[in-house]
């Protein structure tokens, strides 16, 4: 039994990592196919990635559109989380589930919404377009992890506070968003992991300036290039360094 | 039915940690034996050793005669009732009470009847279509009670299974657990910190500390006659007097006193023993503070003869003590044992 | 103002600036998507409706209907095989791998997920693809006397849906077996349960909400993703999400991609429905 186990791990591993093996064993390929048979190990590809202006503008931009939205994202859902976790507002189970609702309906859906009232409002498609739509996908998240977040010690401290004298201004900046940082920074972390690596609505919702994905995809149209390993397989690299990083410094003091 | 159950040198080894260093008891058929000790001293994982839950590293566990060192959990006549009950949450109290004659082979209208009949037994008939999670926690260590017995295991295994009830509940299930096994007729062995649980209902009680038995026997040898120091202080309030055995007398702080010792001793007093009247003079003491405690009154006093040492004693109800007052103090059934290295 | 006032005042501050963006960005949108396709095109024009001419093209249309039919075939097929892949792998890493390297083992297991979606899916491309290496190890092996025709086929579809879908399903059915205490599993072998009677009577039922929870998320996922069957499933069988991209793209027709993504969503209504007995019983 204990044999069929550690075989189907080892099968199941495998299966897994088959794509993204082939896909950094590729980058290094020679010749100018991504394909069998695999000619030594060379770096041109990744330097006509990073020398590639539109691929780094797009990297560029999906950062600053991840970093923005889940930022403003943050801060409303961290609002209405306050509200709603704090006071009894008349209709809170219904603000809750319209605040909610958008987790529940497919990219593509929202996507071809915003853009139809967009277009109806002749606004153009562009970065802001993008990041409004990825506010949306990501506001019910935060808000979601912030308000199952918000429990009684913050109260009793919250009353604390205002007990000596605190006004509610400071009672949130001061007591309230200090004893939800990690709630918080988790809500952040998974935010810009979904606004960045975000298609649909990117794709849709933007023209000249693209973000990574879009990009990617536009390369994947001009056919099987080892660049494209190469952008995937550094994307994927850094992905992987800045979790461990965070997981050897962020989560590990959580933990203990 | 019923089995008795022989610990032979049972050793268990964690990595690097030991936790049982060798232990061996005999526990006899039909005996309600408690395993006392705090936490640490190994009583949970010997209780894991008996179930099957863990091959002890060397030793060997018998069960009825029959050698069941190896014997998974599955195959040995124990149950066990677990700390926190895990009784099955998608199963009807019922189901969950005919589980184990369920994997037995048994058709449902005789599992039907049996799992009644012991919901019974507990009290709880009329509740057999409800869920765990619809009842308080005493009523789902009953039904855990209930399935464990439901299977007529040789012998029964409790974990802990009262920690999580106050006080009042606590003493009712005691009691429970006792009338139960004395009508079934089973070998139980029950786990706990609390020595006043196990006085209350064990037949015999074996006392552990840092994976060693320290002392084996009735609640009343256990308490009035201690085999190891360990022992007596766990088992109640105890007044420790270092003594020095000359033969026919020991030599303590409070004087010579009139007893058979020799060598490095430490004389054991329980407070009760200790007040106006008895067989063993201790001299004069004054009374430093007490306290009402409602059956009796709670003093510290410091002897005369040596003012640093400091003898708790339970006055009767009536007395009226009054702090500063020098009284004379006599001692009861005094148990001399060895003085222990520190 | 009284107390109760002043809070609840504050309350509705608070919670407008979500709401409003939420109004404006998601209800709205969503308003204009069902008033658009109850219109209709005429030349490059919308014709306000109510004419519900794009759903019943939906029904007659075979090609529309055979995308929904595809739609729905692969996602219960990706569901069915990815649940019944992940399960074993979750239930490993959670009871058979050392409680020191669980962490380690369920991160490795959903590394991948750190590949953006497009590339992972492009990633799969060059695997199936009759240069890839799958064929190219087939034909070295001799097990196969021409490279297989996978890309562009339902069966490449397929496996990149599960790929991602197995990960996804380790994880969560990994989050719900490690919160069952170990005790039931304890206390049913304690009265005689074997293994697999255990698994069927016990931790069967009871990870049953928490499977289907996932289920469902892939149910979702799966049935309104464009990029992995426009990647890897070629132009001879549609999905959903396809055929409203091309709507889109080729004629600008938004009246009628917004008719399919309304079907979109009632078909994951529907399944709702069928699953909330399970969902439900999830927060018990």
């Amino acid at each position: 039994m204990r044999h069929l186990a550690w075989l189907y791990l080892t099968l199941a591993y495998g299966f897994i990592f088959l794509p993204v093996a082939v896909l950094v064993l590729f980058s290094f390929q020679g010749s100018r196919l991504p394909v069998p048979p695999f000619n030594g190990p060379t770096l041109k590809w990744y330097a006509q990635v990073l020398g590639d202006r539109d691929l780094m503008a797009a990297l560029a931009n999906s950062a600053l559109v991840a970093l923005v939205s889940s930022a403003i994202a943050l801060l409303l859902g961290f609002l209405a989380a306050q509200g709603l976790a704090r006071y009894r507002l008349p209709g809170s189970a219904l603000l809750r589930g319209v605040l909610i609702a958008p987790m529940t309906v497919s990219y593509l859906i929202i996507a071809l919404g915003l853009l139809s009232v967009f277009n109806g409002l002749g606004i153009r498609p562009s970065l802001w377009a993008t990041g409004v739509g990825h506010v949306v996908i990501n506001l019910p998240l935060c808000f979601a992890i912030l308000y199952a977040a918000m429990g009684d010690h913050q109260k009793n401290a919250e009353r604390a506070a205002r007990d000596l004298g605190a006004c509610e201004w400071q009672v949130l900046r001061l007591v309230t968003a200090p004893m939800l940082a990690a709630p918080m920074a988790a809500a952040f972390f998974l935010s810009v992991t979904f606004s960045w690596d975000e298609f649909i609505i990117a794709f849709l919702l933007t023209r000249f300036e693209v973000t990574l994905p879009v990009e990617l995809w536009s390369m994947l149209r001009s056919g099987l290039s080892p660049a494209t390993n190469a952008i995937g397989s550094l994307v994927f690299l850094v992905s992987i360094a800045v979790v461990i990083a965070l997981e050897l410094t962020v989560f590990r003091k959580a933990r203990r | 039915m019923t089995a008795a159950v022989s610990i032979q040198n049972i050793r268990q080894v964690f990595g690097s940690y030991t936790a049982l260093q060798g232990v061996s008891l005999e526990i006899a058929a039909g005996e309600f034996t408690v395993l006392l000790g705090p936490s640490g001293c190994g009583k949970t994982t010997l209780l894991s050793v008996l179930g099957g839950f863990v091959t002890p590293t060397s030793g060997k566990v018998m069960i009825g005669g029959r050698d069941m060192t190896q014997v998974p959990p599955k195959d040995r006549p124990t149950t066990t009732m677990f700390q926190d009950y895990a009784l099955f949450p998608h199963m009807t109290l019922a189901e969950n009470v005919g589980f184990g004659l369920r994997m037995r082979g048994q058709g449902r209208a005789q599992r039907r009847a049996r799992a009644e009949a012991m919901l019974a037994m507990v009290g709880l008939e009329d509740k057999a279509e409800r869920r765990p999670h619809e009842l308080s926690g005493g009523q789902r260590q009953r039904v855990a009670l209930a399935r464990a017995l439901a299977v007529e295991p040789d012998v029964l295994l409790l974990d802990e299974p009262l920690g999580a009830l106050d006080l009042k509940l606590r003493r009712q299930m005691q009691d429970e657990l006792k009338a139960i096994q004395r009508r079934v007729g089973t070998t139980f062995v029950h786990v706990t910190h609390d020595q006043e649980e196990a006085m209350a209902i064990a037949d015999r009680i074996v006392v552990m500390n840092a994976g060693r038995i320290e002392d084996v026997g009735s609640p009343q040898d256990i308490y009035l006659t201690p085999r190891s120091l360990f022992s007596a202080s766990f088992m109640g309030e105890i007044n420790r007097i270092p003594a020095t055995g000359r033969g026919d007398r020991v030599e303590t702080p409070l004087g010579a006193l009139p007893l058979a010792g020799q060598g490095d001793l430490m004389l054991c007093l329980r407070p009760e023993n200790i007040g106006a009247e008895g067989a063993l003079p201790l001299g004069e003491a004054r009374l430093v503070d007490s306290a009402f405690f409602g059956t009796h009154h709670r003093c510290h006093f410091a002897p005369l003869a040596a003012p640093d040492l400091r003898l708790v004693a339970h006055l009767p109800q009536s007395a009226h003590p009054e702090p500063g007052s020098v009284m004379a103090l006599f001692a009861r059934a005094p148990v001399l044992l060895p003085k222990e290295p520190a | 103002m009284t107390i109760e006032a002043q809070e609840s005042r504050r309350a509705a501050l608070l919670v407008a600036p979500a709401l409003i963006w939420t109004a404006a960005f998601f209800i709205l949108p969503f308003g204009a998507m069902i008033w658009l396709s109850l219109s209709s095109m005429q030349g490059r024009a919308i014709m306000p409706g109510p004419d519900f001419g794009n759903y019943i093209r939906i029904f007659t249309d075979p090609s529309l209907r055979q995308g929904l039919w595809n739609s729905l075939q692969i996602t219960l097929a990706v569901t069915v095989i990815s649940v019944v892949l992940a399960w074993p792998l979750a239930w490993i890493i959670a009871m058979r791998v050392p409680a020191r390297w669980q962490r380690l083992a369920l991160l490795l297991a959903v590394l991948p997920f750190w590949t953006s979606y497009v590339v992972r899916s492009y990633a799969w491309l060059l695997v199936l693809g009759q240069n890839g290496v799958l064929n190219k190890a087939l034909t070295g092996l001799g097990l196969a006397a021409a490279p297989l025709e996978i890309v562009a086929t339902r069966g490449a579809t397929l496996g990149g849906f599960v790929h991602f879908f197995v990960m996804l399903l380790t994880l969560t059915i990994y989050a719900n077996l490690i919160q069952l205490s170990s005790n039931y599993a304890r206390a049913a072998a304690d009265l005689g349960a074997g293994t697999f009677a255990t698994f069927r009577h016990v931790i069967l039922p009871l990870t049953l909400p928490g499977v289907m929870t996932g289920a469902f998320l892939t149910f979702v996922l799966c049935i309104g993703d464009y990029i992995t069957p426009q990647i890897l499933g070629g132009n001879n069988e549609l999905t959903l999400p396809q055929l409203i991209m091309l709507q889109l793209g080729r004629r600008g027709d938004f009246p009628m991609a917004s008719a399919l993504s309304i079907l979109l969503m009632a078909v994951v209504t529907l399944a709702y429905a069928a699953c909330a007995r399970w969902l439900r019983m999830e927060r018990l």
